[in-house]
């Protein structure tokens, strides 16, 4: 590893209106080093990144590249001292080519026009420096997500050159693809790249990087290198405190008496086949399953979102209308979706009003929820819950997203369900709100509230689950009970008499 | 307080125009009672502004949702001849104006059908009722322009209670019961709830259908009583040049008046002082005695000003400019509190 400092940040102040973003943070990057940036949501991760690479101004400090101060007026001049960044949401264009994708703006001329033969060979060279051997005339929505992150990652290479920043390039990759980003990450190491690396897989941290910086409420708490620290040590810096043992106790002994609610032949056509599901007071049903294989359809189905085709809902014998979301909610449903930010949150509201919501919609425009018992209801939730910042006049769109998760939590809380459904609660969310949301399922649970939770996160619903329904290519296939409950038998489940495990069938997601 | 200070750039603009029009008219502050009838410059901007300032109010509620009613003015046209043909044929001014608002409530109802159960953009659903609202109109007054004496429907238009015209009263009385019921209900957030992110709304159980009908019922009530006023104020229903282009004064009325066209928060009493920029504007173009082939440039170049005034980017540099100026705060105690 080379020693020579090659991007210095020091004493870098950020403040966003009534909030302190980042506060004396000093963060040394060295060349061919790979330098992983932890904390929560909202510890200033992203605030850090944004800095240098000029997407916000700081407020103060400095920042050195190879010893010369830098000023980025905006990424595009970040790129062009040296500095590239990879966002999780791949930020190319789907619809152009790879080649176009990777030469844009600077694509080879001849005779006043784009020559595209040197272009599709130009990038067809450079990709295969990565080990990509693919048609780079094809359009790039044609290739995974892992092959666009590598895409991305070559074109930032190759117009910044000194400093690479990828913000969870991880998130949406399956492990191969994580192998294969990972071995592209250790060459251009090895080629004196400096590289920032944002995760919330500490094991990918640990596996990749040389040294790791955490960050917490916008302050420096420590930096490190990688082989001189452990997880337990990492967790704890993170969250300013020591984490409690995870409570794994599992209530075998659940009462199968009385369903809360069956569901019989339920299902949906080209969504989910028919099913039958019962579920009882303070009971936790787990769902497992590949992405697409109709996890989330089930969740829809049963809020009533796609309104199902098939079977009928009985609440304690009653036959209930589950055909929209709002019929849902007058039986005393909840339904937390994947999407947090396309069908949760109402991104210009306050968080006061993103609580209310569910409430007020249930009582009708005509009588509005007195300001007063308003106020209480959201201090109420955001003490409980510890929602950050605890302004509620504050736009939600503002919080990190295990903050926005615990909103969207407490707007179902308010209105009393006796069903809630989760779906990926933990998702994107940092290890404290990560923990403290699944202190939370239990908790509900413990006080008679019927949960059906969603997950790709196995340990997670093998902590809480009463009982795991696996679902594969539209279909329950299988029921994993108390005891029984592991990550063995779920992934086994999943696995089983599949001859194509990862089978998705198109249109349906 | 904080509605004031957000309704600032607003006001002060709305004051700048006032002010202009007292410069190339110094009598325009004059005010004289004729007739039993306040009389002058400030009272006409009030007065004419009455039906951009109606249709403005159901503009807000349908932009706050994400939606445009490209028809008030056509709506306008159809109301008005209701109004008109029912006097005609011998029925009573209460009966004429139950029918105009009645014939705002289907037609409202039809664009609000198409918005929210067939899905259609709202532009193009309201288009339709913008191009066949003025040949329906046509039909009610027969083709020609259908004027009446009744004395009941042109107080409408040129009446006046304790010597305020009645058009003011109108539009005054219309702004404030509008604002009063969404905002003490919680119709209002709902709308902007529906407007900022309809999927997400509908999935906490708001009715989003039955919100969206009833924001352009509400438009087509509002160009009702316009089409109404306009039809008294000339004595008689034209249904080819009624409420020609109000759609779009009222468009910016609401835009001047700080509600983004992309939908959520609004702002009623925005909407109401943008109707008044607009037609200080146009007061004061006549009145400034330019050649009026310049009217439309002169408004033109006046409403750009406004909006560069009032554009987020502008307002971004300020802000820099402004703390750049700022000498440097010391630093507070850590804080617990964080974003990302």
């Amino acid at each position: 590893m080379l020693n020579s400092s090659l991007l210095v940040a020091t004493n870098i102040d950020k403040n966003f209106p009534g909030v302190k973003a980042l506060s004396q943070v000093n963060f040394t990057l060295q060349a061919g080093q790979i330098h992983a940036l932890l904390g929560e949501n909202g510890a200033g991760k992203s605030t850090l990144i944004k800095c240098l690479t000029g997407a916000y101004r700081r407020d103060g400090g400095d920042i050195l590249l190879l010893g010369k101060n830098i000023n980025p007026k905006d990424t595009l001049d970040a790129q062009k001292l040296g500095i590239g960044t990879v966002y999780q949401e791949v930020n190319l264009l789907g619809n152009l080519s790879v080649a176009e994708n990777m030469m844009i703006g600077r694509q080879p001329m001849r005779w006043g026009m784009i020559n595209v033969k040197e272009m599709n060979r130009y990038s067809k060279a450079l990709l295969s420096q990565y080990g990509l051997e693919i048609d780079t005339s094809l359009l790039l929505s044609s290739y995974s997500i892992g092959v666009q992150q590598i895409i991305a990652i070559a074109r930032a290479v190759d117009l910044s050159g000194k400093v690479l920043i990828l913000d969870e390039p991880t998130a949406s990759l399956d492990s191969a693809e994580v192998k294969m980003l990972f071995g592209i990450l250790r060459k251009l190491k090895d080629r004196g790249l400096g590289i920032v690396f944002i995760s919330h897989f500490l094991d990918q941290v640990f596996d990749i990087s040389d040294q790791i910086t955490v960050l917490r409420n916008g302050q420096l708490i420590e930096s490190v290198a990688t082989d001189e620290i452990d997880s337990i040590d990492l967790v704890t810096m993170m969250l300013g405190y020591e984490l409690g043992e995870e409570n794994k106790t599992k209530h075998y002994n659940h009462s199968q008496g009385e369903p809360l609610l069956s569901f019989t032949d339920f299902g949906k056509r080209q969504k989910i086949n028919p099913f039958n599901l019962n579920i009882a007071k303070g009971e936790v049903v787990g769902i497992a399953g590949l992405l697409g294989s109709g996890r989330t359809e089930t969740a829809e189905t049963l809020f009533g979102v796609t309104a199902h085709d098939s079977g009928v809902a009985k609440l304690q014998d009653k036959v209930i209308d589950l055909s929209t979301p709002r019929a849902a909610i007058a039986n005393r449903f909840g339904f937390c979706p994947e999407d947090r930010k396309n069908d949760g949150i109402i991104g210009d509201l306050s968080v006061r009003e993103n609580i209310i919501l569910a409430l007020q919609a249930q009582r009708g425009w005509a009588k509005p929820l007195p300001l007063s018992e308003q106020k209480k209801l959201c201090e109420h939730y955001i003490k409980a819950l510890d929602i950050r910042p605890t302004d509620p006049e504050k736009p939600i769109r503002l919080l990190s997203g295990g903050n926005q998760q615990k909103v969207i939590l407490a707007r179902w809380l308010a209105t009393n369900p006796q069903f809630l459904i989760l779906d990926e609660p933990t998702r994107g969310i940092d290890v404290g709100a990560h923990a403290e949301i699944i202190r939370l399922i239990e908790s509900l649970c413990d006080k008679g509230m019927s949960l059906l939770v969603i997950s790709s996160e196995l340990d997670e619903l093998v902590a809480y689950s009463h009982r795991v329904i696996v679902v594969r290519e539209h279909q329950h296939v299988a029921e994993i009970i108390g005891a029984d409950i592991s990550t063995d038998n779920i992934i086994n489940a999943i696995a089983a008499n599949s001859v194509e495990p990862e089978y998705v069938l198109k249109g349906a997601i | 307080m904080n509605s004031l200070k957000r309704l600032a750039p607003q006001l002060i603009t709305l004051a700048v125009i006032i002010l202009l029009n007292y410069l190339v008219f110094p009598d325009f502050f004059n005010i004289k009672i004729a007739n039993g009838k306040f009389y002058g410059s400030l009272i006409d901007v009030l007065n004419r502004g009455a039906p951009v300032a109606l249709l403005a109010i159901g503009m807000t509620l349908v932009i706050a949702t994400k939606g445009i009613d490209l028809s008030v003015g056509a709506m306008m046209a159809i109301c008005g001849a209701v109004a008109a043909s029912t006097v005609d044929s011998g029925g009573s001014v209460y009966l004429a104006l139950s029918l105009a608002l009645l014939a705002g409530v289907i037609c409202g109802a039809w664009n609000g059908v198409l918005v929210a159960f067939l899905n259609i953009q709202p532009i193009i659903s309201t288009l339709i009722l913008m191009v066949a609202g003025r040949g329906i109109a046509q039909l009610i007054t027969k083709g020609a322009i259908l004027t009446f004496t009744d004395p009941g429907l042109i107080f409408i238009g040129s009446g006046s209670v304790f010597s305020i015209p009645t058009p003011i009263l109108i539009w005054i009385f219309a702004g404030i019961s509008v604002t009063f019921i969404v905002r003490k209900t919680a119709l209002g957030m709902l709308i902007e709830a529906i407007g900022i992110n309809q999927r997400a709304s509908s999935f906490s159980g708001i009715n989003a259908r039955v919100l969206l009908i009833m924001v352009y019922v509400v438009s087509g009530l509002c160009a009702a009583m316009a089409g109404t006023i306009a039809a008294a104020d000339i004595r008689g229903a034209d249904a080819n040049n009624s409420g020609l282009w109000l759609e779009l004064d009222a468009i910016l009325a609401v835009v001047i008046g700080g509600t983004s066209l992309l939908g959520g928060r609004f702002t009623l009493i925005g909407s109401l002082i943008g109707a008044m920029i607009i037609q200080s504007i146009n007061t004061g173009i006549l009145l400034s005695g330019f050649p009026p082939e310049f009217n439309l440039i002169i408004k033109a170049a006046i409403i750009v000003i406004v909006l560069i005034i009032q554009s987020p980017a502008l307002k971004a540099h300020y802000q820099t400019y402004r703390d750049t100026k700022k000498p440097p705060e010391p630093a507070p105690a850590p804080s617990s509190r964080t974003t990302s």
